[in-house]
C-alpha cells in the first residue's frame, strides 16, 4: 500500500495542470468553480463549448480503453486528472452522463456498430446524454418501471411512458431508457435498455420547478417515441442497468469533491470574515466538514484500488457524501447567520450558498435515498435479511 | 500510487488474525484481565517472540523486518478486534515510533534489537498532551555529566511490564527532552493500577531523583520530531480502535441474526438494519482514514524522496482524522452493540462491555475527538 505518485505520474499531473491553466482562460475563465450540483443551470452555452475544448485536448474519456477511443489511463492517472481539474476550478461537466455512464455501458454491451455510432460523439464532447430510469411510481422501487417498449412491424421499438427526475433532459441529445419489453412481466424481468434520441415528436420535456426556484430536473414524456437502438437483448435491461451503476467506480466522485472543496473554502472565508470562526460550535462543525471531505477522498481512493475486499467502501460512499453535503449546506447558513436570508437578485436569485443549502436536500434523495442506502448497506454489506416485498 | 494491500501485508494480517482467534479468546482475555499484570504473557510470547510482530517497524540492520507502518497498523487493528491484553501499542505505537523519530543511531542500536526480537517491552510516559487539568509531568535538570529526573504520571500503558521506559520531561526553561530509563532504575517506582478498561493495563509511574547518564537523553527532541512520534503513535491507536469498531459491528450483526422476537430475527427489522448500516458507515470511513494515515506515516518515517516528503506533510491532519473517526466509530459501534444486544449486553458474561470499555479508554488516549477536531479547526481558521 503506497500513496505517493511515481515520477511518471507526476509528469502526467504537470501535463494536465498545464493544459487546464492554458485553456481555462479567456471565454472560459468565468466558468471556474461553476456549474456543479445546485448550480447546473449556469453558463450552459459556455459549458457546451468547454466540453468540446476539453475533448479536443484529449481529456474526455481519460479512463476509457484505448480501443474505445479513450486514453486508457490507469486509475492513478484518472485520480490525478480529477484532482487537477478540481484544483483548476474546472466547471461542472455537462457530458458526465455520457462519459461516465452511457459510454462505458455501450462499450461493454454494444455491438461494433453501436459503439462506432455512439462513442465518438461522446469523445468529441458533442453528444450529451441523460438517464431515463425513475418514474412517478418507480422511485426507490426502480424495478416497478411501467414505461413500455413495443416492437412494431417495421422492426423498430417504440417507447411510451413517463420518466421523472431526469437531469439535463432539456439539453441532452440522447437518453438511455429502461422500459418494459414484455407487457406481462413485472419486477426485474422483461425489461429492455433503449437508446432514444431526444429530438423527435414523441418526446416532450417539461422542467420541474424545484424548491430553489430553478429547474435542474425534468419530466420526460414518451409517446410512441422511436428508439434508435436496443442495447443487448429484450429482457436484459435490468442486468445492463445495474452494470451501468457499477461503472460509476468513483473517479468522477473525485471530480465532484472539487465542487465540495470550493464550497467549503467559501464557507471558511465567510466564517473568518464575519467572526463565526471564533464560535466554538461553528469551529467544531467546520473541522468536521474538513475531515468529512478528506475521508471522502481516502474512501474514494480505497474504492478505486479495486480490491475485492473493499466493496464495503463503495457501498457506504453515497450515504456519506450525501449526508456530508446536506450538513455543509446547513453549516453555510449558520455561518452566515441572519445575512443568509438575503437573495442576490429579484425575484428569487439565490446566492451560491443559499442554492447549496436548498439543493443539498436533494442529495439525500436521488440516486438512492439515505433510507434505501441503509437497506443496501445492511443487506449487501452485512448480509442482513431483505426487506419484505408487497408483490 | 497503489492504495491496496500487498500480498505480504495480507499474509501478516491473516497470520495475526489466526493467532488471535486461537489465543485471544473471550476466556483468555478474561483470564489476562484478572491476572496480576493484566497482561497475557503467553500471547505476547507468541506474538512478539515467535511471530516477531514488534519487528515490522524496526530497520533490518537492527534486527527488524523493516516492512513499514501499514503492517503495524494491520496488526494493531487485529489486536483491537480481539481486545487483546498485550503491550503492543505501548511497545510499537509509543516506544518504537519515539525511538525512530527522536533517537540517534547509537540509541536505536541499543534498544531496537531487543524490541524487534520481542524480549524488550517498552512504553512512553508523557508523549500526549494533557487535555484536562492534571498533575502529570516530569522535570529534569543537569547533574554532573548526566541528569536528574523527578515527576509523576498517573497512567502509563503497560509501564509495569516494560523493560524500557521513555519519559518526556521539561527543563526549567520549558524545553522538552526524552529520556530512556531501564526498568529497575534507582528512584523509579512503577505500580500497576486498576482501570475501567481491564484489557489495556496501565501503571502509575513515580520518578524520584532518578539519575541518568548523558547518553540516556534522546538526541532529537525538537517539536517536529516529538510531533512525528506522537502522530505515529496516534495512528496506531486509531488502528486498534478500528478493530474495536469492526468487531462490535460483527458481534451485533451475529447476535441480531439469531435473536428472535415477534416471530422473526430482529435483524430483519429496519430499526436494527439501519443502525447496523450506520455502524458500517462509521467503520468503513474509519478504515479509509486509518489505512491512509498509516501510508502517510510510513512515508514520514521511512520515505526518502520528494514524493514521500510531499505526502508526509499531510501526517498531522491525517492522524487527527484517523483518531477522530476511529475513536467515534469504536464508541458508536460498541455502544450500539450494547443497545442491540439488549439486556444481555449489560451483563458481565457477554463480551460487549469489553469492547465498550476499550473504545472509551482508547478514544481519549492521545487526544479525544474534540481535541483533534480543534486541532484541525486551528489549522484552517486561525
Amino acid at each position: 500500500m503506497k500513496i505517493s505518485f511515481s515520477p511518471e505520474d507526476e509528469a502526467f499531473r504537470e501535463e494536465a495542470a498545464r493544459w487546464l491553466a492554458d485553456n481555462l482562460t479567456g471565454e472560459f475563465d468565468k466558468l471556474r468553480f461553476r456549474g456543479g450540483p445546485g448550480d447546473e443551470h449556469s453558463f450552459i452555452d459556455e459549458r457546451r463549448a468547454w466540453e468540446k475544448r476539453l475533448a479536443a485536448g484529449g481529456w474526455v474519456g481519460v479512463g476509457w480503453a484505448k480501443e474505445d477511443g479513450g486514453r486508457g489511463a490507469t486509475i492513478s492517472r484518472q485520480v490525478i486528472f480529477a484532482e487537477e481539474y478540481a484544483r483548476a476550478g474546472g466547471p461542472g461537466r455537462l457530458g458526465h452522463i455520457g462519459e461516465g455512464l452511457a459510454g462505458p455501458t455501450i462499450a461493454a454491451f454494444g455491438t461494433a456498430e453501436q459503439k462506432a455510432r455512439y462513442l465518438p460523439p461522446i469523445l468529441r464532447g458533442e453528444a450529451l446524454w441523460c438517464q431515463g430510469y425513475s418514474e412517478p411510481a418507480a422511485g426507490s422501487d426502480l424495478a416497478a418501471v411501467a414505461t413500455r417498449a413495443r416492437l412494431g412491424n417495421d422492426g423498430q421499438w417504440r417507447i411510451s411512458g413517463q420518466k421523472v427526475w431526469t437531469s439535463l433532459a432539456h439539453l441532452a441529445d440522447w437518453c438511455f431508457v429502461l422500459a418494459r419489453t414484455d407487457p406481462a412481466s413485472s419486477g426485474h424481468h422483461g425489461l429492455g435498455f433503449f437508446l432514444v434520441a431526444m429530438d423527435q415528436p414523441g418526446v416532450t420535456v417539461r422542467p420541474i420547478e424545484q424548491i430553489t426556484g430553478s429547474s435542474e430536473f425534468n419530466e420526460v414524456f414518451f409517446d410512441e417515441a422511436v428508439a434508435a437502438d436496443l442495447l443487448g437483448q429484450p429482457g436484459e435491461g435490468w442486468k445492463i442497468a445495474m452494470a451501468l451503476l457499477g461503472f460509476e467506480r468513483g473517479v468522477s466522485t473525485l471530480g465532484q469533491q472539487m465542487q465540495f472543496r470550493g464550497e467549503l473554502d467559501e464557507i471558511i472565508r465567510v466564517a473568518k470574515d464575519n467572526g463565526a470562526a471564533q464560535d466554538p460550535d461553528i469551529r467544531s462543525r467546520i473541522a468536521e466538514a474538513q475531515m468529512g471531505l478528506t475521508v471522502m477522498r481516502y474512501n474514494a481512493l480505497r474504492m478505486l484500488g479495486g480490491d475485492a475486499e473493499e466493496t464495503r467502501a463503495a457501498l457506504v460512499y453515497k450515504l456519506h457524501w450525501a449526508s456530508w453535503h446536506r450538513n455543509l449546506g446547513k453549516l453555510a447558513m449558520d455561518v452566515l447567520g441572519e445575512a443568509a436570508e438575503l437573495c442576490d437578485t429579484a425575484p428569487y436569485g439565490l446566492t451560491r450558498l443559499q442554492s447549496l443549502f436548498l439543493f443539498t436536500r436533494a442529495d439525500t434523495l436521488y440516486g438512492g435515498s439515505n433510507q434505501i442506502q441503509r437497506n443496501l448497506i445492511a443487506e449487501r454489506g452485512l448480509g442482513m435479511p431483505k426487506e419484505p416485498k408487497g408483490r | 500510487m497503489q492504495f491496496t494491500f500487498t500480498e505480504e501485508q495480507r499474509m501478516i494480517r491473516d497470520a495475526v488474525a489466526a493467532l488471535l482467534a486461537e489465543q485471544s479468546t473471550s476466556a483468555q482475555v478474561r483470564a489476562a484481565m484478572a491476572s496480576a499484570t493484566g497482561t497475557d504473557d503467553a500471547l505476547w510470547q507468541a506474538l512478539a517472540v515467535d511471530m516477531q510482530a514488534c519487528a515490522v517497524l524496526v530497520p533490518e540492520h537492527l534486527g527488524g523486518l523493516g516492512t513499514g507502518f501499514v503492517e503495524a497498523a494491520l496488526i494493531g487493528e487485529q489486536l483491537g478486534r480481539h481486545v487483546a491484553c498485550v503491550p503492543y501499542h505501548a511497545t510499537v505505537g509509543l516506544a518504537v515510533s519515539t525511538l525512530l523519530a527522536c533517537a540517534d543511531d547509537a540509541q536505536q542500536a541499543a534498544w531496537l534489537p531487543g524490541i524487534a526480537e520481542g524480549t524488550t517491552i517498552a512504553s512512553v510516559a508523557g508523549l500526549g498532551e494533557n487535555e484536562r487539568k492534571s498533575a502529570d509531568g516530569a522535570r529534569f535538570r543537569s547533574h554532573g555529566d548526566g541528569y536528574l529526573l523527578c515527576g509523576h504520571f498517573a497512567a502509563v500503558p503497560h509501564a509495569h511490564v516494560a523493560g524500557l521506559l521513555l519519559v518526556a520531561a521539561q527543563a526549567e526553561t520549558g524545553d522538552t527532552a526524552l529520556f530512556a530509563l531501564p526498568a529497575g532504575s534507582r528512584g523509579l517506582t512503577v505500580r500497576h493500577r486498576p482501570t475501567m478498561d481491564q484489557t489495556r493495563a496501565q501503571a502509575e509511574v513515580l520518578l524520584n531523583d532518578v539519575a541518568l547518564p548523558a547518553s540516556a537523553r534522546l538526541a532529537r527532541t525538537d517539536e517536529k520530531s516529538l510531533a512525528t512520534a506522537r502522530v505515529c503513535a496516534t495512528v496506531l491507536i486509531a488502528a486498534e480502535l478500528l478493530g474495536v469498531a469492526d468487531a462490535s459491528l460483527a458481534m451485533a450483526v451475529g447476535y441480531t441474526g439469531e435473536r428472535r422476537q415477534f416471530g422473526r430475527a430482529i435483524a430483519s427489522y429496519q430499526a436494527i438494519k439501519h443502525r447496523a448500516a450506520d455502524m458500517l458507515l462509521k467503520a468503513e470511513l474509519a478504515r479509509s482514514a486509518v489505512y491512509y494515515a498509516a501510508c502517510v506515516a510510513s512515508e514520514a518515517l521511512f520515505g526518502r524522496d520528494d514524493a514521500a516528503r510531499k505526502v508526509a506533510a499531510e501526517l498531522p491532519q491525517a492522524a487527527s482524522l484517523a483518531k477522530t473517526y476511529a475513536g467515534e466509530a469504536a464508541f458508536y459501534n460498541a455502544g450500539s452493540a450494547l443497545q442491540l444486544f439488549g439486556g444481555v449486553g449489560f451483563t458481565w458474561e457477554y463480551d460487549v462491555h469489553l469492547y465498550f470499555k476499550r473504545a472509551q479508554g482508547c478514544s481519549h488516549f492521545l487526544g479525544s475527538p474534540a481535541l483533534h477536531r480543534e486541532r484541525v479547526a486551528r489549522a484552517l481558521l486561525d
